[in-house]
């Protein structure tokens, strides 16, 4: 790899980022070829590949460039129709954009590329290129195929090659249009007479009488010569650009080579007419066929992604966040500050504050909209991955992909990917039936995967839904039996067998298979969820399918917050996480032993979990029967937690405790009340974890 | 006077090699994302030389050359395309665009600042 200078190097890394999003553009655009030969993807997908290979060459980054060129060539064959688009082709396409996604990776990181592969994967590109010589195609795409260094080849001096250095006798006669393209024979002169000592005589002929004369044509030739030791490629060089809008003879003063011999006219050179001849036809089409279908392609420029975003660092909007946080703070502490003051100036004091509160408030949402990212950035990896496994697992699937817009908060985004993948793949490989089975169950052949998002009230709300088998509940009871996770004589409901399956080590696959594990995940993908402050769950029908739903905050840096009291301290608890808030009434609260005390809400028996026990404060009263519980839920358990008040409800800007204080257990970070005062944010899911640790868990809460 | 430039790319990193050494050179450089935007552009100011890659979407290059050939303020003004060695169509499909001249695909700062100089 070169070195480059820092400026360079700073561009590069523009470059990487730029090719990643090229090879994603690639392999979506690769997938729905499967379907349809559409001009505007294959357009698409081929302007990819080649600024792929323009970067890496520029930068320097010669493997890659080799290694796209084979790439860009077959592309560009099947743009043009001269070669048929085939599904092996397209596999082989599909492996040649993960293999450049690695020589990216190793390339910024500045680490060995995998040399086998590459090669490996450039034999089969060749292999797909020689298999039928392709005549229609363009002379550069096919002397590129034989060639895949030709991205550093230097432009071949046109004509024979001539070692021969010295004088040269030239005949320049311009088209009369000449000028047009703005080639003009005075620069070229100038050019001219910094290679050696120069005389141009200009023969005026063909100059029209005046009043018939169009100032804008060139109507002089030249006889030139030229002295010195000069190379023929420096001259061709210079009347590179006009050399087919020229008559052009270029012989060597005083030599001994035949003059013939070295003649070339520009428009008449053997070499470069059939070229042109040629390519003319075949270059128009595609340009046609590339304007047409633009109009009426709205969705395929959507899928092409390219939104005209800028790109910023996390860092700098994270601090906007942060410091909007601090505003909102303020705002709201000089609201209780105005409570006290006097009456007179409060009305305009009171104006000016609410007005700063919703000024305050649109400017945090706006901010907030920075980190949003639609959830295509997550979808757009699955058309690959069902591609691949379906294949893997001979399954016909049909992904249907909904709401790709719908934004979320980027580190919910990332966080939600992974989860997300092992759903679809759980789907794929124990949901959807292979095509016998379902023709036998009487269903079409190909099965379908949905992945819809959507928002909802303040949450995105994320589908994974399939209409495959659905789940055998008879099954999943049976396995929470044997398990000991069920009390053997526990009645259960459709929904809460359905979802057993989220419970740790459950798995109910009759044969472990390679693509989605042995049945650790799911309880993994609830964990995961349940920390970004969501909840997962499944509904089925046996024999028409399963639907998984979702339900996320859209970000982590505010949360819609019940404030609660307990004693003189003031607790926040995510609202996404209460079920309902109950007066306890005395009668419903029992003792068991180990002075665990649990309160009976309709059916189930809820964990009473006190807050003031939890974190030493002294409450208004120890008694489960005075007070309130709120009921909250995460990983499907539901604990009671006894406080003292409810305040009231309110976002609230998440400040990390971790990165100011410690880790603390039970706790997801603090925030700043409008009174300056600091308030812990209960972590729901690690409490309950908590609480069951302490005898207080899930079992206890389904036991009657 | 400063001369502008109208740098034309659908890639962003090119774009910014492109800015980094013709602004280092000291001209002034307007730049634009595929051919639609470049016409917009170019219509609502002069600019004393246009160098445009090829492949883009909305309207390619050599679209582009022909379109801001039409325009009369256009006539006479320096265009370059930029293109890949292997395309020696693409070259004469820009020619016969109006296309003054080209640079070929990959180049480093000093032979786009030579190129440049030819024409401008």
């Amino acid at each position: 790899m070169t070195t480059l200078d820092p400026e360079m190097a700073e561009i590069a890394k523009v470059f990487f980022q730029e090719s990643r999003e090229g090879l994603d553009v690639m392999e979506s655009g690769l997938l729905s070829l499967d379907a349809t030969a559409d001009t505007e993807n294959i357009n698409t997908i081929f302007r990819a590949a080649h600024s792929i290979k323009g970067g890496s060459a520029t930068f320097g980054f010669a493997e890659v460039a080799d290694f796209t060129h084979g790439v860009e060539t077959l592309l560009d064959e099947m743009r043009n129709g001269a070669r048929p688009i085939t599904a092996a082709a397209i596999q082989t396409l599909l492996q040649a954009c993960d293999c450049l996604r690695e020589m990216v990776a190793a390339t910024e990181a500045e680490q060995p590329l995998d040399k086998d592969r590459i090669a490996a994967l450039n034999a089969d590109i060749t292999h797909i290129l020689g298999e039928r010589p392709n005549h229609a195609s363009t002379a550069g795409a096919d002397s590129g195929a034989a060639d895949t260094g030709a991205a550093h080849a230097a432009p071949a001096p046109t004509g024979a090659p001539s070692e021969r250095r010295g004088g040269w006798r030239i005949v320049f006669e311009p088209v009369v249009d000449l000028l047009r393209a703005r080639n003009e024979p005075t620069r070229m002169f100038a050019e001219l007479n910094r290679l050696g000592v120069f005389t141009a005589l200009a023969d005026a002929s063909r100059v029209p009488p005046l009043d018939e004369l169009d100032p804008e044509s060139c109507y002089l030739s030249w006889n030139i010569e030229i002295a010195g030791e000069i190379a023929r490629a420096k001259l061709d060089e210079v009347f590179d650009w006009v050399d087919s809008r020229c008559r052009l003879e270029i012989t060597p003063t005083g030599s001994s080579v035949l003059p013939a011999a070295e003649l070339v006219t520009g428009a008449g050179a053997p070499r470069v007419l059939p070229n042109v001849a040629a390519s003319t036809h075949a270059m128009t089409a595609p340009a046609e066929a590339q304007r047409s279908p633009a109009s009426v392609s709205a969705p395929v420029q959507k899928a092409a992604g390219e939104s005209g975003s800028i790109r910023v660092a996390t860092e700098k909007v994270d601090n906007i966040i942060n410091l909007v946080g601090e505003l909102l703070i303020t705002q709201s502490m000089l609201s209780g500050f105005a409570d006290g003051i006097d009456p007179n100036d409060l009305d305009r004091l009171r104006q000016g504050l609410s007005q700063l509160a919703r000024n305050t408030r649109e400017l945090q949402e706006s901010v907030m909209q920075i980190r949003m990212l639609p959830i295509s950035f997550a979808f757009n990896r699955f058309p690959r991955i069902v591609h691949d496994l379906s294949r893997k697992l001979g399954k016909k699937v049909e992904l249907k992909l909904l709401g790709e817009g719908t934004e979320v908060d980027k580190t919910v985004l990332e966080k939600i990917s992974d989860p997300l993948v092992h759903l679809v793949r759980n789907a794929l490989d124990h949901g959807l039936e292979t095509p016998d089975r379902r023709l036998a169950a009487g269903k079409l052949e190909t099965g379908t995967l949905e992945l819809a998002a959507f928002h909802e009230g303040g949450n995105i709300i994320i589908e994974v839904r399939d209409d495959g088998a659905g789940l055998n509940k008879a099954r999943i009871l049976q396995k929470a039996r044997e398990r000991a996770l069920v009390a053997p004589d526990q009645e259960l409901s459709d929904e809460q067998i359905d979802n057993l399956i989220f419970m740790p080590g459950f798995s109910t696959a009759e044969q472990v298979s390679d693509v989605s594990g042995r049945g650790v995940g799911m309880d993994v993908v609830r964990r995961n969820i349940n920390d970004l402050g969501g909840h997962v769950q499944i509904s089925s029908r046996e024999g028409f399918g399963s639907t998984i739903r979702i339900r996320l905050p859209l970000t982590l840096a505010i949360l819609d917050g019940q404030l609660v009291r307990v004693g003189k301290e003031v607790y926040i608890i995510s609202l996404l996480s209460i079920v309902e808030t109950i007066q306890v009434a005395r009668e419903r609260v029992n003792t068991l032993a180990g002075r665990t005390e649990v309160f009976r809400l309709r059916d189930e028996y809820l964990p009473v979990v006190k807050l003031c026990d939890q974190f030493s404060v002294e409450p208004d009263s120890r008694s489960a029967a005075d007070g309130l519980l709120v009921v909250v839920e995460a990983d499907g358990k539901r604990v009671g937690i006894l406080v003292d008040d409810l305040l009231a409800q309110q976002q609230v800007v998440i400040k990390s405790l971790e990165s100011n204080f410690k880790p603390v257990s039970g706790i997801a970070g603090a925030t700043i009340l409008g009174d300056g005062t600091v308030a812990l944010i209960i972590d729901v899911p690690d409490f309950i974890r908590a609480a069951a640790k302490h005898g207080v868990g899930a079992v206890a809460a389904h036991a009657a | 006077m400063v001369k502008r430039i109208l740098a034309v790319d659908d890639s962003a990193s090119m774009r910014q090699m492109v800015l980094f050494t013709l602004e280092g050179a000291g001209y002034e450089v307007l730049q634009a994302c595929d051919g639609v935007e470049a016409l917009d552009m170019a219509r609502n100011s002069t600019v004393d030389l246009v160098l445009t890659d090829v492949h883009m979407r909305r309207m390619d290059g050599i679209t582009l050359v022909r379109e801001l050939r039409s325009l009369p303020s256009y006539k006479f003004v320096p265009m370059l395309i930029l293109t890949t060695e292997s395309s020696q169509e693409k070259k004469m499909d820009g020619k016969s665009a109006g296309a003054t001249g080209w640079i070929v695909k990959p180049f480093n700062p000093p032979q786009l600042l030579a190129t440049v100089a030819r024409v401008i």
